[in-house]
């Protein structure tokens, strides 16, 4: 996508703009607090507050802002080559399954230092194989990735409440869920780490799966702007025309983007039920996938971004817990709101206050804008 | 005789629960058609289901509750056009920040307005739409066949179900025999033509965007004041998705519209009618593997593997009129 705008200084481009645009996001859903009779400002302080007030808000935070840096990065990976996949939300819940088998066959016997790599690879490979059919399917047969992906969403939590509420379930037991993992397939927890600055902490779910997602975020940052896959697919992502004069096979860079994608959503499985709940339950990724694309636009598609984004929304969720306790008119169905507005604003609406910021610009230096050509770096 | 009554019922309820995705399906026509793709079928459908129970419940009136589900629903078909026709936005972020903004709007103002755990207060009669009694439905129960078939089938239902299937041929004629239906599908298979020709392409999009809400909020309204006497929260449950795999099953035709949205209907009701008794040959069949028929059959279809979808040409592509 190019821009059809003069050139803005690039603090401006990745700043400021962006920062325009979350506010906006943020004055609408205050507005919406008041409707619903509330103070905006003192909502925004209890979320704060609830967020990073105390040790295990903040574990709590970093606990959900895991998830999100997965969910992110597999949006964000796929956006570079160009693809929307939308399929985020049914390759982590599908992942599940491969987590499960592995952790409830290894973990009886294998500590949990050897069950982990093991899950690692079962929830990627199987988040890249359900990726797999709609990009080989968009590559092959052109169809499109984004009505696939939803309808293998679809799919995705059909198979899997079949399997839970009969296969997967403990005989004789009633909730539909897998049986409780042993200390096998239990991760150990990160929570010494906020405790170092002298802050306490009652029982927070923060474990290693944090510094998976933080090195994953690493190494997408390296795969998109070191190597020359990331070169590939930036390419296709911004004009396929120019990849396939150049050469780049666009069936491979589809499959190879989607797969990634895939694989980052379903490591995402691991935090919630490797470090947390330690079982599969129906519904346990509970929308995380679609939060997930909030996190990569607000991040803009960039590692650094996406974890920053990731922790902003870890703490609206764990904030927004603590709201619901103080405000009885506020649900923690707010955070979903505010999702998409920020996915509207910062998303759809992206280019609207674009033009204003520059008049703006230009009035200070006239020769900053209009004068220079296009440069074409845009979003 | 039993089987026959018990097709019936099913066939019933067929028609019940395909009247939302039709509403949706011609929603998703107008505004496809148009070269707008929207994902947010399934927000602007709930949207209209909240205003309309809550409106009903407020002012006392099936109808009123009916305007106000419409006027919402278009009002976020609004927001869609604003972003995604005015700004040019991804039109599928767009849909997806309806989705959400519409899921969590309907439930943290139905809990401040109604106390009720994100429901509206349950509909009393004349608030919602009653099943309308054909002329002779009664008379006719009798007769062997056709009677129940006039009379359970056919009679009953409420209004928006007649006007839902009387939408098709309309939807039909508008698109295919009118001029605004040929402008309506050129924008979207070639809008620099339509432009060059003086017309708006804009204005032509937020009309077609007009149409789509005003469908997914009787849509909404059918949802919350005829199948359910009152709101649920996420009570379209996916319903604005089945559409929009029902809108490409029919290729982007009002009447197989109909048909696609009838089949997954039937793929309905015949799920909720087995659960768990086995059927002849196959034998027992998991409710989820009904549940999803509509999305596998909609992926084999994109595949290829049953004719081909061919999209209109101008879809999710924004309309620059100067590089």
């Amino acid at each position: 996508m190019s821009t059809p705008y003069a050139k803005l200084p690039a603090w401006a481009d990745y700043g400021l703009i962006p920062l325009i645009n979350l506010s906006v996001a943020f004055i609408v859903a205050g507005f919406v607090v008041m409707l619903v009779g509330e103070n905006p400002f003192r909502a925004a302080v209890i979320l704060v507050e609830g967020a990073f007030g105390k040790g295990t808000g903040i574990a709590f935070t970093l606990f959900y802002a895991t998830t999100f840096i997965f969910t992110g990065l597999s949006v964000a990976v796929a956006a570079h080559c160009g693809l929307f996949n939308i399929g985020t939300e049914g390759q982590a819940y599908i992942a599940g399954l491969g987590v499960a088998v592995v952790c409830l066959t290894f973990d009886t016997t294998l500590p949990w230092w050897l069950t982990f790599p093991l899950a690692i690879v079962a929830a990627a490979a199987v988040g890249a194989l359900w990726a797999l059919i709609p990009a080989y399917l968009q590559a092959k047969r052109g169809s499109h990735i984004v009505i696939t992906t939803i309808m293998f969403n679809f799919i995705a939590a059909s198979i899997m409440v079949f399997l839970l509420v009969g296969p997967l379930k403990p005989a004789g037991s009633q909730a539909p869920q897998t049986r409780n993992f042993l200390a096998g397939a239990e991760l150990p927890k990160l929570n010494w780490i906020i405790e170092l600055f002298g802050a306490k902490i009652r029982s927070a779910p923060l474990n290693v799966c944090f510094l998976l997602a933080l090195v994953m975020a690493f190494l997408v940052w390296l795969l998109i702007w070191r190597t020359k896959l990331g070169y590939e697919m930036r390419t296709y992502g911004h004009s396929p025309k120019a990849a396939r004069y150049a050469g780049i096979s666009e069936t491979r860079i589809i499959i190879i983007a989607m797969m990634i994608s895939g694989a980052l959503a379903g490591m995402m499985t691991l935090n919630p039920v490797m470090g947390d709940q330690h079982n599969v339950a129906i519904d346990f990724v509970s929308g995380a996938g679609f939060v997930g694309i909030a996190v990569a636009l607000m991040g803009r598609l960039h590692p650094v971004g996406i974890v920053l984004a990731a922790i902003l929304f870890g703490m609206l969720y764990q904030g927004g817990a603590e709201l619901a306790f103080e405000m009885p008119a506020i649900s923690r169905d707010m955070i979903v709101i505010i999702q998409g507005l920020v996915i509207l604003f910062a998303g759809a609406l992206e280019h609207m206050f674009r033009p204003y910021v520059q008049a703006l610009f230009a009035s200070f230096s006239p020769r900053s804008v209009g004068m220079e050509a296009v440069k074409g770096k845009g979003a | 005789m039993d089987i026959f009554i018990a097709i019936v019922q099913i066939l019933d309820s067929t028609i019940r629960l395909s009247v939302p995705l039709l509403l949706a399906c011609l929603a998703g026509l107008f505004s496809e058609r148009a070269g707008v793709f929207d994902i947010g079928l399934e927000g602007k459908m709930l949207v209209g289901a909240f205003a309309g129970a809550a409106a009903a419940s407020v002012m006392h009136s099936a109808l009123l509750g009916l305007g106000m589900a419409i006027l919402i629903s278009v009002a976020f078909a609004m927001i869609h056009g604003f972003a995604s026709i005015t700004h040019r936005g991804n039109q599928i972020v767009s849909g997806v920040a309806i989705n959400f903004i519409a899921a969590g709007s309907t439930i943290i103002l139905g809990q401040a307005w109604f106390s009720q755990g994100g429901r509206t207060p349950a509909l009393q009669p004349g608030e919602r739409f009653e099943g309308i009694i054909l002329p002779g439905a009664n008379a006719v129960r009798e007769v062997p066949i056709l009677g129940p078939i006039y009379s359970e089938l056919l009679s009953g239902h409420s209004i928006l179900v007649y006007f839902a299937f009387a939408m098709v041929p309309f939807a039909w004629w508008v698109l295919f025999r009118t001029r605004f239906g040929l402008r309506l599908r050129a924008v979207g298979e070639n809008p620099a033509a339509v432009d060059t020709a003086g017309i708006s392409v804009a204005w032509l999009r937020y009309r077609a965007l007009i149409c789509t809400g005003v469908l997914t909020g009787v849509a909404g309204a059918y949802l919350s004041m005829v199948q359910n006497g009152g709101f649920v929260k996420d009570m379209t449950a996916g319903k604005g998705y089945i559409a929009l795999a029902a809108l490409i099953f029919a290729k982007w035709k009002p009447v197989n519209a109909m048909f696609a949205c009838l089949l997954f209907g039937f793929l309905d009701a015949a799920a909720i009618r087995l659960q768990g008794s086995p059927l002849p040959i196959v034998g027992k069949v998991p409710v989820q593997f009904m549940q999803a028929m509509p999305y596998v059959l909609t992926v084999i279809l994109l595949a290829g593997f049953i004719g081909k979808a061919i999209p209109p040409r101008a879809g999710g592509v924004p309309y620059v009129k100067e590089r």
